[in-house]
């Protein structure tokens, strides 16, 4: 046993070197979980390499996580979704370049009796109404994500403060939150791709959808060089601007889910003043 | 249940190449940690049961304390020591391999110094005389002392071991989930359970069982025949 401790620490630095050595003709995308649970990486990555020789190594996160992964200069570009947080992000110095890459939406989904007649509501904010006057039990994702934000865009808009025991903040993923949403028999907001993709939906179904104000549109921000001198900034803009080539945005409409087109190129969208 | 099950003999049987890469990373992951730990904890705690100064008790109830350190709390100070912000950034170690182990041997080193502290202190107890009236320095008695406790400090390896490939949280921090770089066991768990694909899920909770299981067993019946040749 004690004659095998030099050749472990050996065996330990090996690793160390071989993970630095890993990271050499790779770049580091933070991500939402949105679009890692879906598959969409799985089918864009390889032929982002195929075509460039760079690996993409995804961190799959909440939107807000990202965001602070982007500023501290853990990553080399980021793929996300809260327009409005993107800009700020831009302005604030931590991005180079913000581009829009694809879009899809968001659902609301919920148990298949649908105490609330969501179904039956004319608009999302009339849906949002329905749930909370009758207080039905609501999962919110509550960790500051995309999709957190986009929800509570919505309650905001509706002149609604969700607060008391039908609103449960989960500080989960989506995948985690629709898990608790099934258990419970309790609405919840959801994008589409992670809805599509999830595979534990019991007695949840989709009760609404198609108002314009539940779109999605995912950006991707390339980081600021000079402010993160470390950073892959050529590889990471390859990838930038592969996402927004022809062929890019090929993959990433190309990429099918139970038959379902999930995410829709923006290549017609001009980018952000 | 039944369909973990199946899910499980399912990627077992065809010998899924994802999943021999995942499982083949928590190994060389954790049980890496466990090397660096023990070579770091076990003289360590071996110190500490031996030598009286001050301030002893306290940096026995601070490890004892440590044992407890939550494993997200552990991922998050290694996250913001090998970020980019952080001190350590220019190594440019997060989100790799090496900074799992790093996250695991902070986990691990408290478990293991602690635990060997006791079962050295204990045998101190009873060799003290016999090794200081053949002249042995304390220094000169650790590895006596280590030898001899192998069989219980065996076992609080396993301990560590068992710690550092049952987390989750430290490793899903420093390690970030990438596929095919940092996705391990018990993260690949959690991305399924957020796929909502449960019988999966589980089905990778039990072969990670089967697997810390084969390894406690391997431990155990080295230990077994090495008892039997001593007499």
């Amino acid at each position: 046993m004690r004659r095998s401790g030099p050749r472990a620490l050996f065996a330990a630095i090996a690793l160390a070197i071989t993970g630095a050595v890993q990271a050499g003709d790779s770049i580091t995308l933070a991500s939402t979980t949105s679009t890692e649970a879906s598959g969409l990486f799985d089918h864009i990555v390889p032929k982002f390499r195929e075509a460039t020789g760079i690996h993409v190594r995804v961190v799959a996160v909440g939107t807000g996580q990202a965001f602070e992964i982007g500023r501290r200069g853990d990553a080399d570009v980021l793929l996300v979704h809260d327009t409005a947080a993107e800009e700020a992000f831009v302005s604030d110095g931590y991005a180079a370049e913000r581009r829009h890459v694809m879009s899809n939406d968001f659902v609301l989904v919920g148990p298949a009796d649908d105490p609330a007649d969501v179904a039956g509501a004319d608009s999302a904010l009339d849906a949002f109404r329905r749930i909370a006057d009758g207080e039905h039990p609501f999962t919110s994702r509550g960790d500051d994500s995309g999709t957190h934000r986009a929800e509570r865009n919505l309650w905001h808009d509706a002149g609604i403060q969700p607060r008391g025991r039908w609103y449960r903040e989960l500080g989960s993923g989506m995948g985690g939150t629709l898990n608790t949403a099934a258990a419970m028999d309790a609405y919840t907001y959801a994008d589409r791709a992670t809805w599509t993709a999830f595979g534990n939906r019991q007695n949840l179904t989709l009760l609404f959808d198609g108002d314009d104000v539940m779109f999605n549109q995912y950006g991707s921000l390339l980081l600021d060089g000079d402010r993160h001198p470390h950073v892959k900034h050529d590889k990471a803009r390859q990838w930038h601007e592969w996402l927004l080539s022809d062929q890019g945005q090929e993959a990433i409409a190309s990429f099918r889910l139970r038959g379902q087109q999930l995410f829709f190129p923006n290549d017609a969208t001009p980018p952000e003043p | 249940m039944d369909n973990a099950f199946q899910a499980a003999f399912r990627l077992i049987a065809e010998r899924d190449p994802v999943l021999v890469e995942i499982v083949t990373l928590s190994l060389q992951v954790s049980l890496t940690a466990v090397l660096i730990a023990s070579a770091i904890a076990l003289p360590l705690g071996a110190a500490i049961a031996l030598w009286q100064f001050p301030g002893r008790g306290l940096l026995i109830v601070i490890l004892n304390a440590f044992m407890g350190l939550p494993p997200v709390v552990a991922g998050l100070m290694v996250y913001l020591m090998l970020s980019r912000a952080g001190p350590l950034g220019e190594l440019g170690l997060l989100f790799t391999p090496t900074a799992m182990v790093i996250a695991q041997v902070v986990l691990i080193l408290p478990i293991v110094a602690a635990l060997s502290r006791q079962v050295i202190e204990e045998l101190w107890g009873e060799y003290r005389e016999q090794l200081q009236s053949l002249g042995v320095s304390r220094l000169g008695a650790i590895p006596t002392l280590l030898w001899d406790a192998r069989f219980s400090l065996t076992t609080v390896v396993l301990a560590g071991f068992g710690r550092a490939s049952a987390e989750v949280g430290a490793v899903l921090i420093v390690g970030g989930n990438i596929s095919g770089v940092t996705r391990v066991m018990t993260t690949s768990i959690a991305l399924e359970t957020n796929r909502g694909n449960l019988p999966l899920a589980l089905g990778l909770g039990i072969i990670l069982l089967v697997l810390v299981a084969t390894v406690n067993a391997v431990a155990y019946m080295v230990g077994e025949s090495a008892r039997r040749r001593l007499g």
